[in-house]
């Protein structure tokens, strides 16, 4: 067994200059010039049924938009983008387009390149925002209120229609900026702080009030320590609306529960993210980094890390069929350098003051379970010691259960919020969309939650007046 | 937001949007998915005497990798019977009693006519077209273009109609002859309330290098068909200019021909249509494309400040002059963005081999080199060109008035001209 043992000062990566990381965090889909974007749309077949827009999970009438685009009229792409998609402009970043629209579109059965949806999408998105053209106003007022508790893509989207409707809205945000997971979760090389703020401004200006800094709780005692932070009770809420919307994402980064978990150098995925977020990128890495998980947030904190400078050694318990990251991210890392090391589980972070290394067992495919993934068996004395000065831990996030125990009546599977198909609770009063409800998936799919949650929510208190 | 809303020689629209008369309007269940879809009107597939059509009956011109640059067709008029024609309108109008339903006809006597006019009325038509135009089958009856060809018939045939149609009439002209104003100027002295054009353009499409056989193939064989699609805009936008701009013609304008996209319906409109009908574009993508068409106008318009149709219509038309008229003293030259360039030098060999020998190759640099004192501004190397704006045509300043054939001193008539 190989025991090292590293020096002090060369545990830590200097934060790198300004330039360098503008450059090894450019963006990965950058805008399409109007040129560009007429020659990608003329390509465009304009499908009957389009097998691009059944992919779409907001349902965006891509063909239309595309057609649009391809008459030179950005202005009515944008709106057939935002009468689906309020978020179209995130989307058209974030989506892994690759598997859903892209990976629809009929040129791949050509064995031709399939239309860059995402990217014109992208073009008339940006059009209508950088020209502040609006498409939805307030509607007649129901004199009803609304509360949506999480400023991210879900409460987002549900905030618009809900306003569209005619309702008075207050989301609450706890961090100190909506967007959610655009702002704090998302990789920067496709959407930055900057696109975040812009995109929840021009959302915004519809006339919902968003109180950031907000958390809500279930009891007072879990009071912040900031005084600029506040607390709002989750009672008071019920009292004083009509409704409630749950928007509230996921939780930390699930702990591995092993020895050594709680030195410095040890952070979850999604919380190191938070920081690169928060900072602008502007933040240290150790010099070498292990990630632990495979899927795509472990990817993200992978590529991340390795463009802060860092050598990056991925680490999975299974191969690397059964990895739950999308290939093309899988790509992605490989071409930025990071390492996968495939058929290992993590058993222990060594190190004294400092992380100095994970202490690994090799595995061996035993057989296929019954879920297609491969079954495996720790190998006898394979234990093998892999030196490191940080490790992310990515194995996925917790729920916010505690949170939604004090919610009489609410129904959770496995940690995530029960609704039915108006995306109400089984407490009818609440309703709820995005992460919490289908235990992490895309952006995408939760700005369509929050949407269709807003038109629950309006029938439901149309019901009720009646 | 602009009013798309017309109103059209007296048929009220809510848009300009029309169906062609053809396949697309073959059927109720047609026309009523085209009005759900956002189309403003539709002229029905021309109502006639029974006939019978071919298998196969279409052939396209494609343009590289662009599918159907033209369609080209041999199929006749309606092959269903009038009484089910006349039923479904009734229902469309039902319906739809706000969108304009305009029936075509195409008959050979006076009481034909009148009888099919009545019947029409009767089920509530907003118009009629009369189809003075199918380039073949029907003119070998002496129906169709050979009414469209001779200004006479055009007229006596327009004034039948006329006697008995209280709705208005719409005569459809066809491109098949040499001078339209004169079809055109027919059918308003026969009375008509407005007339539309073109109607297709007499064409075979291809021939089977393997076979021999032209296309589209009836069994070995084909026969002339009616040419339209993207491929005669240019066409039809002469004519309905040629139309608009004359100085006696005075009826209301429906522009047909390769139309797609508002952005060419805009192009009939400023040239002077007040409506625009489209056939081929809907046989390509189906009647969806009518979002686009409504949206990207309404926006127009308003980018323009304009509250309705009719506020764009003709701006463009006076603008088509006699060549005799144009300034001679003009002069623009062709101006290269290095920055911009591919350095493809297409624009070059254009030059050097097609046209003036007016532009250079530089050492050290693919961009070439416009020479300015020969360049006689013709605009090839500008349409060759792959990138957008990358060659602009820039204007000269000559320092000379104005000047016109008439009076320049090369025109050997000059003195005459003058004095
Ligand atoms: C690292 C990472 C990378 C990702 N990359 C992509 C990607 O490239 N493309 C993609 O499509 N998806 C990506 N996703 C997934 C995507 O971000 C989420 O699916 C999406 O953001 C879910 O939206 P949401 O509104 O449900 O939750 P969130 O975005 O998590 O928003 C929830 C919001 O609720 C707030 N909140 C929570 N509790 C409270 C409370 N008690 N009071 C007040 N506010 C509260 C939170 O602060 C947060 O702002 C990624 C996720 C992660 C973690
Ligand atoms: C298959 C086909 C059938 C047509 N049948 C008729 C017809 O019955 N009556 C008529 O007036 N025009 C007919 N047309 C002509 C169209 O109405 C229209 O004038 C012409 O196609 C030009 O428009 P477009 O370029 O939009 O296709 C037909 C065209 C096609 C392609
Ligand atoms: S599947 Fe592809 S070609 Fe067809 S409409 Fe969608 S993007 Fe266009
Ligand atoms: S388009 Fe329809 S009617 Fe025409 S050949 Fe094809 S299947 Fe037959
Ligand atoms: S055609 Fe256009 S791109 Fe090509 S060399 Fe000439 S100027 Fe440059």
């Amino acid at each position: 067994m190989i025991e090292i043992s590293i020096k002090e000062t060369t545990r830590l990566l200097p934060i790198p200059e300004e330039a360098t990381l503008t450059k090894s965090f450019s963006n990965i889909k950058p805008a399409l010039s109007a040129g560009e974007a007429m020659i990608e749309a003329s390509r465009c077949l304009f499908c009957h049924d389009a097998p691009c827009t059944q992919a779409c999970p907001s349902s965006i009438d891509i063909p239309m938009f595309i057609r649009q685009i391809m008459s030179q009229n950005p202005k009515g792409a944008a709106k057939t983008i935002f009468t689906q998609n309020i978020l179209g402009k995130s989307c058209a970043s974030v989506c892994p387009t690759q598997v859903l629209c892209e990976g629809a579109c009929v040129y791949n059965d050509m064995n031709e390149k399939p239309i860059d949806i995402g990217r014109l999408q992208g073009f008339a998105t940006d059009y209508a925002i950088e020209n502040n053209i609006r498409f939805f106003q307030k509607g007649q007022p129901t004199r009803k209120k609304v509360a949506v508790i999480g400023g991210g893509p879900a409460g987002l989207a549900c905030a618009h229609e809900l306003t569209v409707l005619g309702y008075e809205v207050v989301v609450y945000e706890a961090h100190e900026k909506a967007g959610g997971l655009n702002a704090y979760g998302v990789a920067p090389y496709k959407f930055t702080n900057a696109d975040a703020a812009e995109e929840v401004d021009y959302v915004s200006q519809i006339g919902f009030t968003i109180k950031t800094k907000t958390r809500v709780v279930a009891q007072t005692e879990e009071t912040t320590s900031s005084s600029d932070y506040h607390t709002v009770l989750l009672n008071d809420l019920e009292k004083d609306y009509d409704a409630i919307f749950l928007g509230m994402g996921l939780g930390e980064s699930k702990k591995l529960g092993i020895p050594g978990e709680n030195l410095p150098e040890v952070q979850g995925a999604a919380e190191f993210i938070y920081q690169l977020r928060k900072e602008e990128q502007k933040i240290s890495v150790g010099r070498r980094v292990v990630v632990i998980g495979a899927g795509n947030t472990a990817i993200d904190a992978a590529v991340e890390s390795a463009k802060l400078g860092a050598d990056v050694q991925v680490l999975y318990h299974r191969t690397a069929q059964d990895q739950s990251a999308y290939d093309f991210e899988v790509a992605h890392a490989k071409a930025a350098n990071v390492k996968f090391c495939y058929l290992v589980t993590p058993s222990e972070i060594i190190g004294s003051q400092h992380v100095e290394g994970v202490r690994c067992l090799q595995n061996e495919v035993t057989g296929v379970d019954d879920r297609g993934k491969s079954k495996i068996n720790p190998i006898l004395g394979s234990e093998f010691v892999l030196p490191c000065d940080m490790v992310i831990y990515a194995t996925g996030q917790e729920k916010q259960v505690r949170f939604y125990h004090s919610i009489s009546g609410l129904t959770l599977e496995h940690g995530k919020i029960l609704v039915n198909p108006n995306y109400q609770t089984t407490h009818p009063k609440y309703f709820a969309g995005g992460d919490c409800v289908n235990g992490g998936k895309e952006v995408v799919n939760a700005v369509a939650h929050g949407r269709d949650a807003a038109r629950g929510i309006h029938r439901y208190l149309l019901g009720e007046k009646n | 937001m602009a009013d798309l809303k017309i109103n059209f020689a007296g048929i009220i629209a809510p848009n300009p949007f029309w169906l062609a008369s053809a396949p697309p309007t073959n059927t109720g269940y047609q026309v009523m998915r085209a009005f759900e879809a956002g189309w403003g009107g539709a002229v029905w597939k021309t109502l006639g005497q029974p006939i019978v059509n071919v298998s196969s009956r279409y052939g396209a011109l494609n343009y590289k990798n662009d599918r159907m640059m033209g369609l080209n067709n041999i199929e006749l008029i309606t092959d269903r019977p009038l009484e089910v024609n006349i039923r479904e309108m009734k229902e469309v109008k039902e319906r739809f009693p706000n969108h304009a339903l305009i029936a075509s006809m195409m008959f050979e006597t006076k009481e034909e006519w009148h009888d099919c006019i009545k019947r029409c009325e009767d089920v509530g038509v907003d118009g009629f077209e009369l189809n003075f135009g199918c380039p073949h089958g029907m003119c070998e009856r002496g129906m169709g273009s050979a009414v469209g060809q001779n200004p006479d018939v055009c007229e006596k045939i327009t004034s039948w109609v006329m006697e008995a149609a209280t709705k208005p009439v719409i005569v459809k002209l066809t491109p098949n002859i040499t001078d339209i104003t004169k079809a055109g100027l027919a059918a308003q002295r026969g009375g008509a309330n407005a007339v539309s054009l073109i109607n297709t353009i007499n064409s075979v499409t291809r021939v089977d290098l393997e076979t021999f056989e032209p296309m589209p193939s009836v069994n070995g064989y084909s026969t002339h068909g009616g040419y339209c699609g993207p491929a005669v805009k240019p066409i039809a936008l002469n004519m309905v200019s040629a139309l608009a701009a004359h100085p006696d013609f005075h009826l209301p304008i429906s522009g047909i021909g390769g139309i797609e996209t508002w952005r060419d319906s805009a192009e009939f409109i400023l040239m002077g249509a007040s409506s625009v009908q489209v056939c081929t574009a809907v046989m390509h993508y189906g009647f969806r494309i009518v979002t686009d068409m409504i949206t990207g106008m309404s926006d127009y318009l308003d980018s323009k400040n304009m509250k309705a149709i009719e506020d764009l219509v003709g701006h463009t038309a006076h603008r088509v002059k006699r060549w005799e008229e144009l300034d001679l003293n003009y002069k623009v030259v062709a101006h290269i963005d290095p920055g911009t360039c591919i350095g493809c030098q297409l624009c070059y060999i254009a030059c050097e081999d097609g046209a003036h020998q007016s532009i250079a190759l530089q050492e050290g640099t693919r961009v070439p080199a416009i020479k300015e004192e020969s360049c006689v501004g013709c605009n090839l190397c500008s349409l060759v060109c792959p990138v957008d704006d990358c060659i602009s045509m820039v204007k000269v300043n000559t320092g000379k008035e104005k000047l016109v054939w008439a009076e320049h001193p090369a025109n050997p008539h000059q003195i005459a001209a003058i004095h």
